[in-house]
């Protein structure tokens, strides 16, 4: 899944990690956009083999964007804000 | 007297404004950081448009009732980012978690405006990274600035379905396909009905007429088949066209939504009892046309009461807040009730007109096939739950963890219902309704306990 951003890309950018892996992000990214919109391609991946997963609800009731954030824990990437150096590893 | 009020939408905004006019300080509790609700969501602040950008015909609503919510902020006990996650009516207190804190807060009357979700049927490939609710879409486009794919198909029915397209191709997205599984037969017999609201007939019909004006492809009454995909991407969708032909069109995303359905897990947990609405195909919890419910105390209103979109959770939310005040004993404005039960009545008839324009296909939602995903949070397949049916919804939720997963079946309900209804040929009103538990979305066990307890 790849994000194509629309408009507002002028903003200050971010750094971040993904799994070790640096990801560049833009101020007022939610976890998720910033990470779908680089190329992590899913968020996580089902517990029953059923494959990879990205979200789904963007509102933060489906709970399937999950990922850890180190020094934070697990949070739902679609309702938690790209922070500069953050370092998240899929769910 | 300590008034609770839940919700920062449309609802919530307007009853907060007449309790704070009428002299109380509501504390006032909001999931998202800056309100708003779905409808006038803000995008954070770094990427803030003018609101006539991102909120079209309806932008001096938007701004109206942001206006208005930021005026109130300070006028009472404004509690952002904070979950609700349980409320306890005997004890009249509301748990929550903000920051990884607990925090409770009594209440003397409690006004509910939750709002509501997508409501999803399932099909072939709908885990896949690339498929999105219709709302998740419309979130992307709104608060983020981004579209779910270069290439996306919207599939499903209702006013949501257009206005999203209408949406994205506005916003510069290409809009590979828009698939809708009602017929336009079905949208002419209620346009009667919808004309007793010209505004909102004629908001209808300018989404879908700028969708097809732009030369996007347009399906009413289709089938829905499978969304394909390979290993990391969606790469097209399948449908069966009105005429029976099969058909596919290539996308890398796409969005899906059959109207909406009311996030009423606090109401379930505040003891008020449901009902099952057939014209909206929801359960709905019991209030009265004043927002008042059979549990004293307990008001409800906008969208997580009963579908009815923001023009009505407005009134409805400014309505409840009225019912409060006049239930403990204070001086009602019985001019403005007056205006707004007008209102609400006349409101009604639209809603019921657009319910018949849009209904909910529920043989789509039945006949999914054995090998589809059901529930998207443990991984069960749509034949397993038609193994194990028995004729109660949730004891087939004990036996098959249906609905029992991260989402508390917020997105599987509505599907397993129609499909455990077919498999024991009953109703769907018969078999129940997914109960809601504490807490209302998962928190970390490691949440620290309450640093306060509100006076």
């Amino acid at each position: 899944m790849k994000l194509l951003r629309l408009r507002d890309t002028d903003r200050p950018r971010l750094a971040l990690t993904l799994d070790g892996k640096p990801i560049e992000a833009l101020d007022g990214d939610t976890l998720l956009t910033a990470l779908l919109a680089a190329d992590a391609v899913f968020l996580r991946r089902s517990e029953f083999g059923d494959g990879p997963r990205a979200g789904f609800c963007l509102m933060g009731a489906c709970q399937d964007c999950w990922v850890e954030v180190e020094g934070t824990g697990r949070v739902r990437a679609c309702v938690t804000l790209a922070v500069d150096g953050m370092k998240v590893r899929r769910g | 007297m300590k008034i609770a009020v839940v919700g920062a939408g449309p609802a919530g905004v307007r009853a907060v404004e007449v309790l704070v006019a009428a002299g109380h300080r509501p504390i006032w509790i909001d999931e998202a950081p800056d309100g708003g609700g779905r409808i006038y969501q803000r995008p954070p602040a770094a990427l803030r448009r003018n609101a006539r950008e991102l909120y079209g015909f309806e932008s001096t609503k938007a701004a109206a009732l942001h206006g208005c919510l930021d005026r109130l902020k300070p006028l009472v006990d404004w509690r952002p980012e904070t979950l609700v996650w349980h409320i306890h009516p005997g004890r009249k207190t509301l748990y929550m978690l903000n920051g990884g804190m607990q925090a409770t807060a009594a209440y003397d009357a409690v006004l509910l405006c939750t709002g509501a979700m997508d409501r999803v049927i399932p099909l072939q490939g709908w885990t896949q990274p690339g498929v999105t609710t219709l709302g998740a879409a419309q979130i992307a486009v709104k608060a983020q600035g981004c579209a779910i794919g270069h290439r996306v198909a919207l599939v499903g029915t209702g006013p949501l379905l257009w206005l999203v397209a209408h949406q994205y191709a506005k916003a510069g997205a290409q809009v590979a396909v828009v698939i809708d599984t009602t017929s336009l037969a079905s949208l002419a017999a209620a346009a009667p009905g919808l004309l007793r609201d010209s505004i909102t007939f004629a908001k209808g019909l300018y989404y879908m007429g700028s969708v097809k004006a732009r030369g996007i492809p347009t399906v009413h009454g289709a089938i829905p088949l499978a969304i394909e995909h390979d290993e990391t991407a969606v790469t097209g969708v399948r449908f069966r066209d009105a005429r029976g032909r099969e058909q596919r069109v290539a996308c890398d995303a796409v969005g899906m939504g059959w109207g909406l359905k009311p996030e009423s897990q606090l109401a379930d947990l505040a003891g008020i009892p449901f009902d099952f609405d057939p014209l909206q195909h929801n359960w709905l919890p019991e209030r009265d046309a004043t927002g008042r419910t059979p549990v004293a105390s307990h008001y409800l209103a906008g969208d997580g009461a009963s579908i009815g979109g923001a023009a009505v959770a407005e009134l409805a939310g400014a309505r409840a807040a009225w019912a409060i005040l006049q239930d403990a004993g204070r001086a009602i404005d019985t001019a403005a009730v007056r205006r707004l039960d007008r209102a609400l009545a006349r409101q009604r008839k639209i809603r019921a007109a657009l319910e018949r324009a849009f209904p909910f296909p529920v043989r789509l939602a039945a006949d999914l096939a054995d090998d589809i995903i059901l529930c998207r949070c443990e991984g069960l397949r749509a034949g397993e739950l038609r193994a194990a049916a028995v004729s109660d919804l949730n004891r087939t939720k004990a036996l098959t963890r249906t609905g029992m997963g991260r989402c508390q079946g917020r997105i599987c309900g509505v599907a397993a219902s129609e499909v455990l209804a077919a498999a024991v040929n009953q109703e769907t009103a018969t078999l129940g309704r997914l109960r809601g538990q504490p807490p209302v979305k998962p928190m970390p066990v490691t949440s620290l306990p309450a640093r306060e307890h509100a006076a």
